[in-house]
């Protein structure tokens, strides 16, 4: 898929503004959001079998060469075949050519993010093949010409109304004439059209959640069964997967199905969980006549090489980006690529360069809650700062935030400078808008303050509190201690009054800008 | 020239070979052997009543019968009750049933022209309250996935109470069928406006019927 990446910025500001969109990610986000709490509520196991997750995730990582060859023999030995992709292009190949060489014309497919990723699609188009996306929310997208918006819920900002226009106009000419307006009517419009298209193709590509090493089987998980359908009715089926997809054993396969579903959609278990090894048996009447494995690597194992291996461990349940705010604020598409939200903001500048797409790891406000409900435990928030570290390293950051950083750098290494710099800062700012409580705007910042009010800092600054409760289990001396912080802060701030008043107008502007850019650090960045 | 297997398997060996701290290839044989000890969630009361309450959750239905003979006559009544022909595609599995004079049965798999399918489990999970399938001329997985009604016939014996005694049930054959499904409930979706829908691709309703004797 081509990537818009570079321009998440002015993307993010429309989508902020898209009263309709909003309206959709509210909805589902509280939808996954709740139901997911529910069940993991019910399963007083679930934090064990994150911690679980995690070590098995981490030990096939660190055993990957071992186990993707044992599960390559093991596809091997039940009669499929396996194929390496180094690169996209090596993965789109592979499949065009097994399409050509079984003389298929047809494809239909179950729902994989790898093939978006490698733009399977596209390069089966272009070389005449029928394609037809058989998920339903992919099948929509694919009538609408858009990239998913979500890695579970693809057509989560579609309205039924924009869904049964697309479906008019694809359908009438089928015999379809009439513009549907209830879900049942539209899923069943779909269920039909579709039915003869899993019927008549050659080819059925589907992903996969899990590969196993045991048995050479890969596992897809569904609640329309349309992947089940995809892999049993063509007379081939391709898998495409990446390389990170093997788990060792049946049982690692459970533990990780597990989390699954409970963080994606809070189910406990899918309608369908499916298995498929190799091609039909020789007495089976029906499933396909071949079965083929497409790896592909595309940049993962550069992943695995370096400081965001734990990426690989993600199982792809969607859960980082149904708690994510900034999704919530902004939806999929404004991510430009494949992969939204946190883990997208992860996967999509290691993939396409900071350059591209460096924006996305800044859109965070490291506020956790992604690690926090990530069903592998993966570190999100330290992942991204990981590439806000290169960007300015690289000197990709804005020229002004990069000088903000030094300039807050060098203050946070002087806490002699610091703390009273912030509490003057914080009083000043205080003082100037204690009237109203907020700042409706400031000079330096208006791209911040037009879209919002700075509220005016009230009570102590953090060191203070948090040094107030640092101490606090010393009881005979806190009183005093308090006291005492007091009166230097006092005598600190007589000083820089009195024998500092010719520079004080520097200090102020700087103790501002400080404290604007704290604020930022918290609140998020401006938007355009 | 090297391939790409080749150059891949190399650069991830290369990743991993620094931290390899797993230790040797002998232990990772005897892990494939034997996995290590897996957390299974605890399950409280009875088997049976847990599988049906799972079951139920995902939308399937659920009834029990005394003996097998009785099955004919349990799945004519629910196709009556529902008001759907009596007319069933039966794995070849259950062909020795006497399906008797009511229903209007054939045998073998399908291609979307049979509304019902009555298909035999290799087992059921309590834990999930799924029903699991294997593929076979047996059993042909086309059953599982094409009809509108889909009737899954269980024997008491058969429920297991968690996933993993199903690998266990699994390994003994010796051999692993070409499919293994899963099936936790009727087909459905969420895909339009996140309002959840039964019947997209697959069957509209699952009912179960386990016999207890
Ligand atoms: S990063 Fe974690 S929460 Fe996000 S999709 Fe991957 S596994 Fe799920």
């Amino acid at each position: 898929m081509e990537s818009h990446s570079h321009d998440f910025k002015r993307a993010a500001a429309r989508a902020v503004v898209d009263e309709q969109l909003k309206g959709a990610l509210a909805k589902a986000q509280d939808g996954f959001v709740g139901k997911r709490a529910q069940v993991v509520e019910t399963l007083p196991e679930f934090e064990q079998l994150r911690e679980q997750g995690k070590t098995i995730g981490d030990h096939v990582l660190a055993n990957l060469d071992y186990y993707l060859e044992r599960y390559e023999a093991a596809v091997v030995k039940h009669g499929g075949q396996v194929h390496w992709a180094e690169t996209s292009e090596d993965a789109q190949n592979i499949v065009r050519d097994i399409c050509k060489r079984v003389d298929a014309k047809r494809v239909i497919k179950g729902k994989s993010m790898i093939s978006e990723e490698v733009a399977l699609n596209e390069a089966l188009e272009s070389s005449g093949l029928d394609v037809v996306e058989s998920d339903l929310g992919e099948y929509i997208l694919q009538l609408a010409k858009e990239p998913p918006s979500h890695i579970i819920a693809p057509a989560i900002h579609k309205t039924k109304a924009q869904i049964a226009e697309l479906f008019y106009n694809a359908h009438r000419k089928l015999g379809y004439d009439k513009k549907l307006d209830s879900v049942p009517d539209l899923v069943n419009e779909a269920r039909e059209v579709l039915r003869s298209r899993y019927l008549e193709a050659d080819v059925g590509i589907t992903g996969a959640n899990f590969l196993i090493a045991e048995t050479g089987s890969n596992i897809i998980v569904t609640n329309e069964g349309n992947g089940d359908l995809s892999c049993t009715l063509p007379r081939v089926h391709i898998v495409t997967a990446s390389i990170d997809k093997v788990v060792p054993t049946l049982d690692d396969a459970s533990a990780l199905l597990r989390l699954l579903a409970r963080s994606a959609t809070g189910q406990e278990f899918t309608s369908y969980t499916t298995l498929s090894t190799g091609p039909r048996r020789a007495a089976d009447p029906d499933g396909p006549e071949e079965y083929h494995v497409v790896l592909v690597d595309n940049g993962r194992t550069e992943m695995l090489a370096g400081e965001f291996r734990e990426m690989l461990r993600c199982i792809r349940c969607g859960a980082c980006m149904n708690h994510c705010p900034v999704y919530g604020a902004i939806g999929g598409h404004s991510y430009g690529w494949v992969y939204p939200g946190p883990m997208g903001s992860v996967l999509t500048p290691h993939f396409l360069g900071l350059k591209e797409a460096g924006d996305l790891a800044n859109a965070c406000t490291l506020n956790g809650r992604c690690a926090s409900v990530c069903p592998m435990k993966i570190p999100l928030p330290d992942l991204l700062r990981e590439h806000r570290r290169h960007q300015f390293e690289a000197k990709l950051a804005p020229r002004m935030a990069s000088f903000a950083l030094a300039y807050w750098g060098f203050l946070a290494k002087r806490p002699k400078l610091y703390q009273p710099l912030t509490a003057l800062g914080m009083r000043v700012m205080g003082m100037l808008g204690r009237r109203k409580g907020r700042f409706r705007s400031l000079p330096m910042v208006g791209s911040w303050t037009d879209t919002r009010d700075l509220p005016a800092p009230q009570g102590k600054t953090f060191y203070k509190v948090w040094r107030k409760q640092r101490t606090l289990p010393v009881e005979t001396k806190m009183g005093n201690k308090v006291d005492q912080g007091k009166g230097s802060e006092l005598r600190v701030f007589a000083f820089l009054t009195i024998v500092l008043a010719p520079i004080l107008a520097v200090v102020l502007v700087g103790g501002y800008g400080l404290l604007v850019w704290m604020f930022q650090l918290i609140a998020g960045p401006p938007t355009q | 020239m090297s391939t790409a297997r080749e150059r891949i398997l190399v650069r991830v060996r290369d990743a991993v070979a620094g931290g390899r701290k797993d230790g040797s290839r002998a232990e990772l044989e005897q892990r494939m052997e034997q996995a290590p000890p897996l957390i299974r969630p605890k399950l409280h009361g009875d088997l049976i009543a847990r599988f049906r309450e799972k079951l139920m959750q995902g939308s399937g239905t659920f009834e029990q019968c005394d003996t097998p003979d009785e099955v004919p006559a349990v799945v004519f009544a629910y196709l009556q009750t529902n008001g759907v022909a009596a007319k069933i595609r039966v794995a070849p599995a259950l062909q020795d049933a006497a399906w008797g004079e009511e229903l209007e049965v054939s045998y073998g798999n399908t291609r979307g022209d049979h509304p019902v399918s009555v298909t035999p489990a290799f087992c059921a999970v309590a834990e999930t309250g799924s029903v699991v399938l294997l593929s076979s001329d047996k059993s042909p997985t086309s059953l599982n996935f094409l009809p509108d009604v889909h009737i899954v016939i269980v024997d008491k014996d058969q429920v297991v109470s968690h996933i993993e005694d199903v690998w266990v049930k699994l390994r003994a054959l010796g051999e692993i069928p070409r499919t293994v499904n899963f099936i936790t409930g009727p087909s459905k979706t969420a895909d339009v406006e996140q309002t959840l829908q039964i019947g997209a691709h697959g069957p509209r309703d699952l009912h179960v019927i386990l016999i207890a004797s």
